[in-house]
């Protein structure tokens, strides 16, 4: 087998520029007039520059994420969020506005329900699907994949997601088991018996469910669409595009869950391994796409079973981070800079990332010691982060103020730093967000 | 032999330590000197993992050999009188929150080491936190939360105790991704573990044993 991803392409500066110059063209916007265009394009010029550690940007780029925030702040349900789109788009431009943070958080991560429910989705629960029309959705941690399917998902990832996983996952695609192999069709009599599935009465069903279900995708991302053009247009560039995973964690997330994954690391430490280099080029293909069909260049990653005391150094080195790596670089090879989203503490693996190439990365940091974090990998990479959430939710506006400015002084020294939230912001005060957008953007001016 | 077991179970040879407790059993062995040294090597991974040489894998592995040990070497007990529990837990995650892989791996960790839980689930109203207090009497209460709305449900949480005249009688830990020393102060319960170990530490602590 040939090794890929193991460095970077010579031409991955130059796709990056390039990339980078769709982004910033904001060609598909419809700006509000010339002053939001000039604001939209100093917003990219700004974090183009704390990427790439080439120069200090004219001051430091203030990205929250706005997570959930924007729900609660505009007095809907996550019921309403979730099922009337124009409440949602009209929550998402009031918190924009209101705020005006220097970049837009997509309202795309609050899914449309209805879809949802017609597909019996039960990865999750959410209002109206399990829970109260308050709550927020929430992830239903289980083994969604047995230790002894390793081999079946190795020897075909697609083949296992849609016959076996989507059948556990989504109540309504039960009869997606019945789905042929497609590597065997192509030859003429191999034809008739790949068809016979779709003739049944159960799996037209199935697929009638999944053609609603994408109407109505079609008709949320109409609204969602409509509000962040209406956004951007008024001079906010999307703060990342798409969403892609470090393998590791879509096995340990939402395939063999917490406690199984940690377990296979003894029990199947091979085939836990294989399984993350076989989900690898999905995961590269999936940041690269979301990013080059938004003209974007900043995919979301969020990283979960990496974090400190999840396990120890050696096993992060063995199992987390090669797989994780390659995605990084194979990213970096299309011209996309990933944003990896360090939840919790990642004080232990701040030597271990630093193995990456130069000005072509975010690390986002949570709970990490960001003064260590600079030090480190903070030399390689942009990092961002990381006004705490406890912070947020329970402080005064001079708490939030003064651990920016702590922040900015260590962290943001010479550039290459985003302030950022620790993590989306929902249940934070809105006297507490309007200070740390309002303060750094003052005091994070590079004299 | 016995150094083996303690041996293999502390260096995570699962395998082997379950066959060496075969061997042991089907030798005759005194069954409480098998868990003897089941406990031995449960204290020997606690102290790796206090140095950080060990994190949450070890604790769950090490965890999951004691307690398949242990159903092997129960039908061999006679009724033989096992060492008391150090005490009870009531665990719970709060209202709002349905994460429960948190607060699984710590009522896990308690009961292999030697803590009497019981578990009231997810999504937990302050009422349920209470009425479960007075009927199961427990030295401590872990309330789990992994998202910032918990905040607010463990403040009401914690209240509600205190409404009821009970504050007094138990000891309140909190734990969960975005908890805090901030959170446990909002809350007004009696400490936060960072860790599910140290959520261990705290009621090993608190109840003395």
């Amino acid at each position: 087998m040939r090794e890929r991803w193991m460095d970077a392409s010579p031409d991955a500066e130059e796709r990056q520029e390039q990339q980078f110059h769709v982004w910033l063209s904001g060609k598909n916007i419809t700006f509000e007039n010339s002053e939001a265009e000039a604001a939209y394009k100093d917003r990219v010029t700004l974090i183009k520059d704390a990427i790439q550690l080439k120069k200090t940007p004219a001051r430091i780029p203030i990205s929250p994420s706005a997570g959930h925030f924007p729900i609660e702040y505009a007095g809907i349900s996550w019921h309403d969020a979730m099922y009337d789109y124009d409440k949602l788009a009209y929550a998402w431009e009031k918190f924009h506005v209101d705020f005006a943070p220097d970049t837009f958080s997509t309202p795309r991560t609050i899914v449309p329900g209805k879809a949802l429910d017609m597909l019996d989705f039960n990865l999750y629960q959410w209002a109206g699907h399990g829970l109260r029309e308050h709550q927020e959705y929430q992830f239903v941690e289980g083994e969604y994949m047995k230790a002894e399917e390793y081999q079946a998902l190795i020897d075909d990832p697609t083949g296992f997601f849609l016959t076996v996983y989507f059948p556990r996952i989504f109540g309504a695609l039960t009869p997606l088991a019945k789905m042929p192999l497609l590597p065997p069709v192509h030859e003429i009599p191999m034809v008739p018996p790949a068809l016979m599935p779709f003739g049944m009465e159960d799996v037209k069903a199935a697929f009638k469910k999944l053609s609603d279900g994408g109407d109505e995708v079609t008709a949320w991302l109409s609204a969602v669409g409509q509000v962040s053009a209406s956004i951007m247009g008024k001079g906010y560039p999307s703060s990342a595009a798409g969403l892609t995973k470090a393998p590791f964690d879509v096995i340990g997330d939402s395939l063999r869950g917490t406690r199984g994954v940690l377990m296979d690391m003894f029990r199947h430490p091979d085939e836990l391994l294989e399984a993350c280099e076989r989900i690898t080029p999905f995961m590269i293909k999936c940041g690269v796409a979301s990013c080059k069909a938004a003209g974007h260049i900043i995919p979301f990653i969020p990283l979960h079973k990496g974090a400190d005391g999840f396990m120890s150094d050696e096993q992060f080195k063995t199992f987390y981070w090669p797989s994780l790596r390659k995605l990084i670089i194979g990213l970096i090879d299309a011209g996309i800079v990933p944003q990896l989203f360090a939840e919790g503490g990642y004080n232990q693996r701040l030597e271990a990332i630093c193995d990456i190439p130069k000005g072509k990365t975010v690390w986002w940091f949570d709970t990490t010691d960001m003064a260590r974090a600079k030090e480190t990998v903070g030399t390689v990479s942009c990092i961002a982060g990381n006004v705490p959430l406890d912070l947020l939710c329970t402080g005064t506006p001079d708490d939030v103020k003064d651990y920016c400015k702590k922040l900015i002084d260590t962290a943001g020294k010479d550039g290459g730093f985003i302030l950022s939230s620790g993590a989306g912001i929902q249940g934070s005060r809105a006297e507490n967000v309007k200070a740390m957008i309002d303060f750094s953007k003052e005091y994070g001016v590079y004299r | 032999m016995s150094d083996s077991l303690v041996d293999a179970m502390s260096t995570m040879r699962e395998q082997e330590a379950l066959a060496i407790a075969r061997v042991l059993l089907d030798g005759d062995e005194d069954p409480l000197k098998i868990l003897d040294d089941c406990s031995k090597a449960m204290e020997i991974v606690g102290k790796r993992f206090e140095e950080e040489t060990y994190f949450l894998p070890e604790l769950m592995l090490a965890g999951d050999m004691l307690k398949q040990i242990s159903e092997m070497v129960k039908p061999k007990l006679h009724g033989e009188a096992t060492s008391g529990k150090r005490g009870k837990v009531l665990m719970g995650t709060v209202e709002g929150d349905i994460h429960d892989i948190g607060k699984d791996i710590v009522t896990f960790l308690l009961e292999v080491n030697g803590f009497e839980v019981r578990d009231i689930g997810i999504d937990v109203p302050p009422g349920t936190f209470v009425d479960e207090i007075k009927a199961f009497q427990p030295q401590v209460v872990g309330m789990s939360g992994l998202l910032t709305l918990a905040y607010d449900s463990m403040k009401r949480t914690v209240q509600a105790i205190e409404e009821a005249g009970l504050r007094d009688t138990v000891k309140i830990m909190i734990g969960g991704a975005q908890m805090s020393e901030k959170v446990r102060e909002h809350a007004g319960a009696d400490a936060f573990g960072k860790d599910a170990m140290e959520g261990i530490a705290l009621a090993k602590k608190w109840i003395g044993a």
